[in-house]
């Protein structure tokens, strides 16, 4: 069953704008702080109160749109969406209707290997709403409370055509944007702290069938696995409904994380109609080409240049180039090393591997690990002088990561340091050559696992601290010179 | 000559020559009130206390200046920091504002002294302030008579002497229309001139704040100080503020004045069209040239108004559920009937008419046939006037189609009362100022008649409305309101 | 262009207005006469014509991303009709 079915999916994404002030007042939009102080009445929508706009909401969903490759439109205006409910203090929302300040993007995603260019719709400016929260014991309490320091938080409302075909597809596109959206620097899209939202349209069709199927809105989706296992099982209930002869019916569903499943979210009084119109009490935008080129001007580096410079300018493989672009941290920790360590594929190794490995063991991001790029070179470095082995190096990088000690300490703690001068080796290689004159003969007498017992034996008297290569010359040299 | 009697600027002679004080000038309004409100009604809550008290503080410092110690009245619909604010809705009556408007701070920071907030149809919705939650306010020529409205309380406290000058605001004429029936001046600015901060929201596009006084002096003298940008205001606009008293020469010589047809066509009653036309003539005598245009899509502004302005109070009143301020209703068990029932509750009937229509109006399906229809027409309102004021300086006009009418006689039929804004609509449309001036008395009654200006060009209104009023006198006239 | 009860229903609904029977009746009534007055304007033609949304040529109003001191919550809340815990309080949301 399914495997005759497309599932067809768009996103619409809500990334709130990194201002330090609302959109349309001058609260401050700092996370996590006590409840209603953020607000004035402006934000509290009081009799007689007016917006005024931020210019850097402005400047941000334009960079946004420049990362997306969109058209910025020369002339964009607000519209008021009117609907009631406890969160929206006006009443209406302030959003953008028909003329969105971003329109006709895309972006590319990669599925294992396989690339694919997914459309973005529009993107449009509008205030976030408040919180409502369940006054103590949701079963019992008659109440709901109401905070209002979310409300007017600058949103970027990002829609995408429904060009993705699967739930990986989708999680990929997620995944990318919010890279893309981290690279531009205007959001931090912190899906836990609600600063990055999404809610899926998913419907399904039989493959070959141009008209869509009717779809349905997954709403609460708080995570990329969230966003995965949500789509799954929606086009699997769509799929089934279908196959059962059932009417999909549009409406809006939420995704119960606990049950794993979509539920239906119908309210009968729900009789949706947002009656947008003009916002009267702020003037159109004309966003002047000058304005959009010092806005090109002044972005940050994004994933597709930085990878054309670690190919191009650091002989990285393509596939290093795209794993180490995947976010600005890993970027600039990449940047970092090879400033002072310019051996970029050793660098990219051992991000790739150690690093990346102990990040999603202690799922980590690498901006709060404690490794430093500082400590990564130098530990190269110790490496290349032969302080320490490359064996060794596995076990002071996961001391550095995890303590966040510089090489130098762990390699004295733990007291690695590898013996390479012969004054100390030899004596002590002629010694343990005499203790086992037999084995000396067998390897005389060609006997080449000769060698390899008496390396055993060093490498035992010296716990492993021998610089193998030196060992190996002075062993050949010893046994080769004795009668 | 009582002190309540006197116009602002003859008020401030005094204070400047410290015959009086402003304590005197207060206790001599106060008692005013005291005598007369009791009939007139135009005082939804008095500020006794604090007028007083920053008078006495104002008196201590000595330096007055400006309209410094000068009493006045705000329409209640005026957010006044620490005092009710009401916008003479039920769902507001226990409402005390946290900031105040920047019209009314701009005079408080003047040390202008607040007497009190005066009525005014519920939410502005009306022509006759009769739709106010609390009582109905009486036109002080007439007690049997409305005194116009949406504000009416301001018109008719300055026509009965409780204040020297009062603020009051305009969508649809609600400024002209009472100052016409009240016989006082009264000025609309240009859309963007007064910030609108602070001012309870009607139809944001095209309310606008304005000043009720008893002659045209004072009306420029406080419109110079409370026009101008507003940082608070998208829509308050960055255009310089002449002295408006600058301007008040006498001389109308070469002023180019034309008078619509339309606007002196049915639906004006003859009297008033004689009245009006005979202003003209003496506009004539002072040496302007009058002439007679057509602003041919005007039949159209009231049924175009009618959808606009309705369509943007559904969204401006939404906010009013109960939940942060004002009326609530406590027995509501979820949230769509809290919302449902304290509205029904607080908003009277043509509050919830009107909300009714702009809601239908902006609804799915019949958004363009009228929303958006409304819209096209407003566009070809504001263009007839563009073309008639490429060729003049002001347009003249009856302020209203009839005298002031009995109370009761039109609280039937919406349309009928609709009918009083059809000369005021237009210009509101079109963003224009428009000042309405006594320019007669039809049995008994006050005539007004509006001068409508080109955009951000008060200063020519208030010229040629000085020089008419000074050249005749009607403002001199007061109401016989018997003080027992 | 005369209102069925139902649509009357259905705009308050919108609206969030509780009516009684007698205010459904009277709107109906009413806001019919009032739309067939609205239909007057069928009587001009408007291809063409731009809608008039913004009557002041201005455009680019903004204000500054700085933060200004949020209003005193004991401020925000003391019009409040029920709130508690520093919040307003409305019934349950399901
Ligand atoms: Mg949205
Ligand atoms: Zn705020």
């Amino acid at each position: 069953m399914g495997k005759d079915y497309e599932v067809v999916i768009g996103l619409e994404v809500h990334a709130e704008l990194k201002t330090e002030t609302k959109i349309f007042c001058s609260c401050s939009t700092a996370f996590g702080a006590e409840p209603n102080t953020q607000t004035c009445p402006v934000c509290a929508g009081f009799p007689g109160v007016l917006p005024v706009l931020n210019k850097r909401v402005v400047e941000l969903a334009i960079t946004t749109g420049l990362a997306l490759h969109c058209e910025i439109p020369e002339l964009c205006k607000f519209d008021r969406k009117n609907y009631f409910y406890p969160d929206l203090p006006k009443a209406y929302q302030i959003s953008q209707f028909d003329l969105p300040v971003c329109k006709k993007g895309f972006l590319d995603i990669d599925v294992k290997g396989q690339k694919k260019r997914v459309g973005i719709t529009r993107a449009h400016m509008e205030e976030d709403a408040g919180k409502l929260v369940h006054q103590g014991d949701i079963t019992t309490t008659p109440f709901s409370l109401v905070d209002l320091n979310r409300c007017g938080v600058p949103l970027l409302e990002i829609v995408s055509e429904p060009d993705m075909r699967s739930a990986a597809e989708a999680r990929a596109y997620l995944e990318k944007l919010r890279s893309m959206l981290l690279f531009a620097g205007v959001s931090d899209c912190k899906m836990q702290e609600g600063s990055l939202r999404c809610d899926a349209n998913v419907s399904v069709r039989p493959f070959g069938q141009s008209k869509l199927g009717t779809r349905t809105e997954i709403k609460n989706l708080n995570s990329f696995r969230a966003l995965e296992r949500a789509i799954e099982y929606e086009a699997r209930r769509q799929i089934e409904a279908v196959e059962d002869g059932e009417e999909i019916i549009q409406e809006t569903r939420t995704w119960d994380e606990d049950k794993q499943v979509t539920r239906s979210m119908r309210s009968k009084e729900e009789a949706h109609d947002y009656r947008y119109f003009p916002e009267p009490d702020l003037p159109p935008l004309i966003i002047s080409r000058e304005w959009v080129e010092e806005i090109r001007a002044a972005m940050p580096e994004m994933p597709e240049q930085a990878q054309t410079r670690l190919v191009e300018g650091h002989g990285l493989p393509e596939y290093d180039a795209e794993i180490l672009t995947i976010t600005p941290e890993s970027l600039s920790f990449f940047d970092r090393c090879v400033q002072d360590y310019p051996d970029a594929k050793t660098v990219s190794n051992w991000m790739m591997g150690e690093f990346s490995r102990l990040l999603n063991q202690n799922n980590l991001e690498i901006g709060d690990s404690k490794l430093t790029p500082v400590h990564l070179v130098q530990m190269l470095q110790a490496i290349d002088d032969g302080t320490i082995s490359g064996k060794m190096a596995k076990t002071v990088f996961e001391e550095m990561f995890n303590s966040g000690k510089s090489p130098q300490e762990v390699i004295s703690e733990k007291g690695m340091v590898q013996i390479s001068d012969s004054s100390t080796l030899v004596p002590l290689i002629e010694e343990i050559v005499k203790a086992n004159p037999k084995v000396a003969e067998d390897y005389k007498n060609g006997k080449e696992k000769a060698f390899g017992f008496f390396i055993g034996q060093i490498m035992k008297a010296t716990k492993g601290q021998a610089n193998p290569a030196i060992v190996n010359t002075l062993l050949k040299d010893i046994l080769n010179n004795i009668e | 000559m009582e002190l309540y009697e006197l116009t602002v600027h003859e008020l401030q002679a005094l204070l400047q020559s410290r015959a009086v004080s402003s304590e005197e000038i207060v206790k001599s309004i106060l008692a005013r009130i005291q005598a007369v409100d009791e009939e007139v009604k135009s005082f939804l809550t008095l500020t006794e206390e604090q007028a007083l008290n920053k008078a006495r503080a104002l008196d201590a410092t000595g330096n007055i200046s400006g309209i410094a110690g000068i009493p006045m009245g705000l329409k209640d619909i005026f957010c006044t920091k620490g005092v009710k604010t009401t916008c003479g809705s039920r769902i507001l009556a226990n409402f005390v504002p946290p900031y105040d408007s920047t019209a009314s701070r701009r005079l408080d920071e003047q040390s202008a002294i607040l007497v009190g907030k005066l009525n005014m149809d519920e939410f502005a919705m009306g022509s006759s302030t009769e739709n106010s939650a609390f009582f109905v306010t009486r036109n002080p020529w007439d007690l049997t008579k409305v005194p116009g409205g949406s504000s009416g309380g301001s018109a008719s406290a300055v026509a009965a002497d409780e204040v020297p000058f009062s603020l009051g605001t305009d969508t649809g004429g609600s400024i002209r229309q009472p100052a016409s029936f009240c016989g006082v001046v009264g000025m609309k600015p240009t859309y963007g001139r007064v910030s609108r901060w602070g001012v309870v929201a009607f139809a944001s596009s095209l309310d606008q704040v304005g000043v009720f006084s008893k002659d045209v002096r004072d009306n420029a003298i406080i419109m110079s100080i409370i026009a101008g940008h507003d940082p608070l205001d998208s829509t308050c606009v960055n255009v310089d503020v002449p002295d408006y008293t600058s301007c008040l020469d006498g001389s109308v010589k070469g002023l180019r004045i034309a008078y619509p047809k339309e606007y002196f066509g049915r639906g004006v009653s003859e009297p008033i069209r004689a009245i009006v036309k005979r202003a003209l003539q003496k506009y004539e005598e002072l040496g302007a040239i009058v002439e007679e245009v057509s602003l041919p899509h005007s039949e159209y502004a009231l049924p175009a108004y009618y959808l606009v302005a309705p369509a943007e109070a559904s969204a401006n009143l939404a906010r009013f559920d109960g939940v942060r301020y004002g009326y609530r209703d406590f027995e509501a068990e979820n949230v769509v009937d809290l919302f449902s029932r304290t509205r029904d509750q607080g908003f009277g009937d043509e509050v919830k008419r009107r909300i009714m229509l702009g809601t239908y109006a902006l609804s799915s399906g019949y958004y363009d046939a009228y929303y958006l229809k409304a819209l096209k027409v407003r566009r070809l309102i504001a263009d007839d006037f563009t073309r008639v004021f490429a060729d003049y300086d002001i347009i003249a006009s009856p302020t209203a189609p009839t005298v002031a009418f009995p109370v009761g006689e039109q609280s039937g039929d919406p349309m009928t009362i609709y009918m009083n804004d059809i000369l005021t609509v237009p210009v509101n449309m079109a963003g224009l100022p428009g000042i309405s001036i006594p320019c007669g008395f039809e049995q008994g009654l006050p005539v007004g008649m509006q001068l409508i200006g080109k955009a951000f060009d008060e200063a020519t209104l208030y010229k040629a409305a000085y020089a008419f009023e000074q050249n005749t006198g009607f403002h001199t006239m007061k109401p016989k309101l018997g003080v027992r | 262009m005369a209102l069925t009860i139902k649509e009357v229903e259905h705009v308050a609904l919108l609206a969030r207005l509780s009516l009684s029977e007698d205010e459904k009746r009277k709107f109906a009534e009413q806001l019919s006469s009032i739309l067939d007055y609205a239909d007057s304007l069928n009587a001009i033609p408007t291809e063409g014509v731009e809608p008039l949304t913004h009557i002041l040529p201005i455009q680019n109003v903004f204000r500054e991303d700085e933060v200004k001191a949020s209003m005193d919550r004991r401020e925000i809340l003391a019009n409040a009709p029920l709130a508690e815990d520093s919040q307003y309080k409305v019934p349950k949301i399901l």
